[in-house]
């Protein structure tokens, strides 16, 4: 008879493991809030935040307390349980995904024991991040509806169908990758992209899948309600959108769902696309440096890459101006799709015919 | 038909090609753009520790001057006042007693000088009316207050502190 064995240490680390990435994407949403606010002064030419402690480093700390100590308003006609739960769900959803992204390379302790710097290795990885996405969808759905109001539902409607359309276009560009890969597990997708350099071409996805890449991009840009794609969050046409009758921390969970969520889809972009914490020669560092620094020096870089990619994120954004709804749904509808299937089916005839695998 | 200027530009019309409608290209471009302005300089100051130089024509406060020997320098004669399209100044005069010509450089003095700031418009007529040399406008800004009262400037606000008696302490 097979029993579940309880490894005590086991749970201890990965209790460890879940509270450091928990309070570290906490962190990195947080100074992603200060960092936005910096790169848009640096883009219009201006100082930025620069009040609060040096640099202004000290600002989301009192943006965050500024938010805690405003009254909390739940509006008198609202579906008051639905109210509360859609913040809570933007938040949960948001920091669900982290679960499955490899922060680091396996350590092995000097007695033996494997350190493995991933939540949980399971192998429908991709899925699982798809499954948690579109989950995200209800914190906005349930709380433009709860809201009761016209402004509210209007653009928690208009979230919806973006979300939905841009899903699909998601799904099939990553079929794509996930062809090439042969696996839904994120762990093995990072250990394919070993290093820079495998037999004769690239080894990160990016190089393999450009096309995919772009559109993956674009998708993730439109599922995080960000800009060019910030059609949700409107001040001209619907007021503030589906979080006009938020007030207080409420309406920071929801902003700052957004900040997690961009932190995270950095976190799996760069762990499909480009290597995870791969870097180049890195089998050469390995060999020079200790487990444990080489380690440490794996996690760096990811968190290196991730955050160049949430500064890109910001760069599209002050950047692009906003597209009108009918432009999106064009885009995603007549351009995005017809153009990951055909990467898609492009990519399967090349396998297929050209590399025989 | 003649032309005006020759900056008439000929807008193609011609539709889209597919690179210019897959919109990258020209994002990339606008990505340079708004990278070349990190090194662009900065529009704005970190304004109480930076200040920026005015104009050499900026018209600030009001002082009242004294003389070199520290006496007010204003008779009272009301010429500033006439001078105001704000009708900001009022004021009233008084006879020099024996005693005061330390004080005051001439036989009447400005008793009560007041200058209405929220009334004011710093045009610096009053500067161009006198004719002692006693009112001047300054490079200070006017600061903000709580009441209204507090807008009204009196002759110990404006007064410049007297240089001998700055000596003597």
């Amino acid at each position: 008879m097979l029993l579940l064995q309880v490894d005590t240490a086991l749970i201890i680390e990965k209790v460890i493991l879940i509270s450091v990435i928990l309070m570290g994407s906490l962190g990195i949403a947080m100074y992603a809030t200060w960092g936005e606010r910096k790169v848009a002064a640096v883009m219009q030419d201006r100082l930025g935040p620069d009040r609060a402690g040096p640099f202004g480093l000290l600002q989301p700390l009192a943006d965050g307390l500024k938010l805690f100590f405003k009254e909390e308003i739940i509006p008198d006609r609202s579906t008051r349980f639905i109210f509360i739960l859609g913040p809570c769900l933007a938040m949960l959803t948001a920091l669900m995904t982290s679960a499955v992204v490899p922060w680091g390379p396996d350590y092995t302790t000097a007695t033996g024991h494997v350190v493995s710097f991933q939540v949980a290795d399971i192998n429908i990885g991709m899925l699982f991040v798809f499954g948690v996405v579109s989950l995200g969808v209800y914190g906005v759905m349930l709380g433009g509806w709860a809201s009761n109001n016209k402004f509210s539902l209007l653009s928690s409607i208009r979230a919806a169908s973006q979300a939905i359309s841009y899903e699909l276009a998601l799904g099939i560009s990553l079929i794509a990758l996930l062809m090439l890969t042969g696996t839904l597990s994120l762990r093995e997708i990072v250990a394919q992209q070993h290093g820079f350099w495998n037999d004769g071409y690239f080894s990160w996805n990016f190089f393999k899948q450009p096309v995919g890449f772009i559109i993956f991009l674009t998708c993730a840009f439109a599922e995080l309600n960000r800009a060019p794609f910030d059609l949700p969050e409107c001040e001209s046409e619907l007021n503030m959108g589906y979080h006009q009758e938020y007030s207080s921390m409420k309406l920071g969970f929801y902003l700052f769902a957004e900040y997690i969520n961009m932190f995270v889809s950095s976190a799996i972009i760069v762990t499909l696309f480009f290597g995870g914490y791969n870097f180049p020669f890195m089998d050469k560092v390995a060999a020079g440096a200790g487990p444990m620094l080489f380690t440490i020096i794996c996690i760096l870089v990811l968190l290196t890459k991730v955050v160049c990619m949430i500064l890109f994120f910001m760069f599209i954004r002050w950047t692009v101006p906003r597209f009108r709804y009918d432009q999106l749904m064009k885009l995603g509808w007549r351009s995005l799709i017809p153009l990951a299937l055909i990467n898609m089916l492009v990519t399967g005839v090349l396998i297929l015919w050209v590399f025989k695998k | 038909m003649q032309k005006l200027t020759n900056r008439a530009v000929q807008i193609d019309r011609s539709p889209m090609t597919l690179s210019e409608r897959s919109y990258l290209s020209s994002i990339a471009k606008g990505l340079g753009i708004t990278l070349g302005h990190i090194f662009k300089k900065k529009a704005t100051t970190s304004y109480p520790e930076e200040k920026r130089p005015f104009s050499p024509v900026f018209r600030g406060l009001h002082i009242l001057n004294r003389d070199e020997n520290g006496a007010e320098r204003c008779t009272a004669c009301g010429l500033c006042a006439l001078a105001c399209p704000a009708e900001a100044i009022t004021m009233e005069a008084a006879e020099r007693k024996p005693g005061e010509e330390k004080l005051y450089r001439e036989e009447k003095y400005a008793a009560k000088y007041e200058i209405n700031m929220l009334r004011c418009i710093f045009c610096g007529y009053c500067e161009e009316a006198c004719p002692k040399d006693a009112i001047y406008l300054t490079e200070t800004v006017m600061p903000s207050n709580y009441t209204r009262e507090s807008f009204i400037y009196k002759k110990d606000d404006l007064l410049i502190p007297n240089p001998k008696k700055q000596d003597s302490k």
